[in-house]
């Protein structure tokens, strides 16, 4: 199955494109020196061979403010990524294996959460937090809005999982609901957990540099979503500073893109149905 | 009336899922009332502190006064003077209380008073915002859609060379987060080619009005907006409608429609009915989502919608009107799900017959 995604062009191209992204995020601070406190120039210098972004409206240099956002941001991904995808999936296939009561109640939970925008719940925390909203915390609160769509996946999986004949087996063998879910049922969601993780972390992403974009982004480090609130805020479109927003745009973008690609050329591999 | 729903499985599906949501939208005012007062400090101890900043004593206590009776954060005898203890301080309500008065508040559709714009009410800052986020994001979601889907089932049924170079595209405009797109669109057609302004509703120096100088301002900073959620949208739908077609080409029923021999056109009927279901969910969640979906949309461009009205909010920390906004958001989204619901259950004769099935 492995072999099957390295011989889909659009996996390569979603994972060559990622790994750019990592190599900017890991390999820059062995060239150029990283200080996101130092002003180095004046406001919005452009572009120079010293400094090959310029500087932001504080003269800060530009390319170590992207090296530290994008770390941030891809923090903040991984970290949402994990928590969506555990909670999701805990939910999804506890309920979905027992079904009954406990499905109905977890299910109408999910139902719940699923409709009240997840965007709705996040500015309310955000701007309840105001002193402490730490990277992390963003991250975590992400997290714990968007594993909706996951338990709900998750649950079809499970409760459709839970007929099969090796399952019934297992059950006679006498094997709790704890065994049968990590050994027999958990496995062959494999795959689709982690195309759901993938999904999961760029919506992190993206959801962190939209919460930034409505200033209620973190107060403890830079992000990709904060360069751009900040540049947006201080005129940085209307002085024509290109430098200062375009970079981390097509950054947030590339990312995005890499990962949706990445999820869709697995979700072609894995699901022979949609195999040409 | 037992036997009358049970011979009705529809109306008693409805009434079932009528029941379901109104149960989701008092969690939902509830979520509104309590996720802000999570904090450490209440927003109206902040608001209490910086509306005494300026002002002496004695009017900063008659101010302090006025807006704890306001919020409905005190106990009030029944002459409407404050309760106070002993020492002077006013008797607090209990956080349940609170909770009741809100609650009874929001039913009725009363929203409060904005803190920044102090006595203008929620619903007037609200009312005056709503209109601009309709006019931009209704057509823009609408055509998106449409245009969207056609593309998508055109990509799917001819595939070779316009899925080749359509797909990618389409990927990319959906990667393209709302907020980069518009940046990209500004910098690119306001800063660059000057071809249209960068940001606002309509031109400051013009009355606002059904006037044509007023429409034709509006309409020229409309372009650039419209686009950018347009083009999203249409990513979207056309990546989405491409997997649905796909799938049901795929289909033992296209396959034998095919060995029959029966036309193209109607194949491609058959198979377009069958995959637009989903897409018709879709649109409707999109329209629902629509008042808080492109927030940040219209936040790039200034535009005078909800999106700016809840990031000023935001920044100003008013916290009725942002309470205000994401109750209206989260109505939306409610009512949007709840027509869907029902919606498909008339469509799709699958769903209408497991509701015959369960009574």
């Amino acid at each position: 199955m492995l072999s099957g995604l390295f011989k889909s062009p659009l996996f390569v191209t979603g994972l060559v494109l990622f790994g750019l992204t990592l190599l900017v995020a890991f390999v820059t601070p062995w060239v150029f020196e990283i200080d996101v406190d130092r002003r180095v120039g004046l406001a919005y210098m452009p572009p120079s061979a010293e400094h090959w972004l310029g500087t932001d409206h504080l003269g800060v240099d530009l390319v170590s403010l992207h090296v530290v956002g994008l770390r941030a941001s891809l923090y903040v991904g991984l970290v949402s990524g994990v928590v969506a995808t555990i909670v999701g999936t805990v939910i999804g296939v506890y309920g979905g294996y027992k079904g009954g009561f406990i499905d109905d109640l977890l299910n109408s939970l999910t139902n719940l959460f699923l409709v009240i925008p997840s965007l709705v719940v996040l500015i309310l925390l955000s701007s309840s937090f105001e002193e402490g909203r730490s990277l992390t915390l963003i991250a975590l609160i992400i997290g714990g809005t968007t594993w909706t769509w996951t338990a709900r996946a998750v649950r079809a999986q499970a409760s459709s999982l839970k007929s099969r004949d090796h399952v019934s087996l297992a059950r006679i063998n006498g094997y709790g609901t704890f065994g049968i879910l990590t050994l027999h049922i958990l496995p062959y969601l494999l795959s689709y957990l982690f195309m759901v993780f993938v999904l999961q972390t760029a919506t992190g992403i993206l959801t962190e540099a939209s919460l930034s974009m409505l200033g209620l982004g973190p107060h403890d480090s830079v992000s990709l979503g904060r360069i751009l609130d900040e540049a947006v805020k201080n005129e940085a479109l209307l002085d024509g500073a290109w430098w200062a927003f375009l970079p981390a745009t097509l950054l947030i973008t590339l990312i995005a893109f890499s990962l949706y690609v990445i999820n869709t050329s697995m979700e072609g591999v894995f699901n022979p149905r949609l195999r040409k | 009336m037992q036997s009358f729903l049970e011979n009705h499985p529809r109306l008693r599906h409805s009434l079932g899922r009528a029941l379901w949501y109104l149960l989701t939208f008092v969690v939902a005012i509830a979520v509104n009332f309590f996720l802000p007062r999570l904090g450490e400090q209440s927003p109206i101890d902040t608001l209490i502190a910086r509306a005494g900043e300026s002002l002496d004593t004695a009017t900063a206590r008659e101010q302090e006064a006025a807006y704890l009776k306001e919020f409905g954060l005190v106990e009030v005898d029944a002459q409407g003077n404050i309760i106070r203890q002993p020492d002077g301080h006013p008797v607090r309500t209990s956080l349940g209380a609170q909770f009741v008065r809100y609650l009874s508040l929001s039913l009725q559709g009363d929203l409060g008073t904005s803190i920044l714009q102090y006595p203008k009410s929620v619903n007037e800052i609200i009312r005056a915002a709503v209109p601009w986020t309709i006019a931009l994001q209704l057509p823009a979601i609408v055509l998106g859609w449409l245009c969207g889907n056609l593309l998508g089932a055109l990509a799917a049924y001819r595939r070779g060379f316009f899925d080749k170079g359509l797909y990618p595209l389409a990927l990319l405009m959906s990667a393209v987060p709302a907020f980069c797109a518009g940046i990209l669109l500004v910098f690119l057609f306001s800063i660059e080619l000057e071809w249209f302004p960068a940001v606002g509703g309509y031109d400051d120096s013009r009355l606002v009005g059904f006037t044509w100088d007023f429409i034709a301002s509006a309409a020229h900073y409309y372009v650039l907006p419209f686009l950018s959620i347009f083009c999203i949208t249409l990513g979207h739908q056309a990546i989405g409608m491409r997997s649905m077609c796909i799938y049901e080409l795929g289909t033992d029923y296209i396959k034998y429609s095919k060995v029959l021999g029966i036309q193209e056109s109607k194949i491609l009927m058959y198979m377009f009915r069958n995959a637009m279901l989903p897409q018709l969910t879709g649109l409707g969640l999109a329209l629902g989502a629509m008042i808080g979906g492109a927030l940040i949309t219209e936040m790039i461009f200034s535009y005078p919608g909800l999106g700016m009205t809840i990031l000023t909010a935001i920044q100003g920390n008013d916290y009725p009107l942002i309470t205000g906004t994401t109750l209206l958001i989260t109505v939306t989204v409610l009512l949007a799900n709840f027509t869907v619901d029902l919606l498909i259950g008339f469509l799709d004769p699958r769903v209408a017959h497991g509701q015959r099935e369960k009574r």
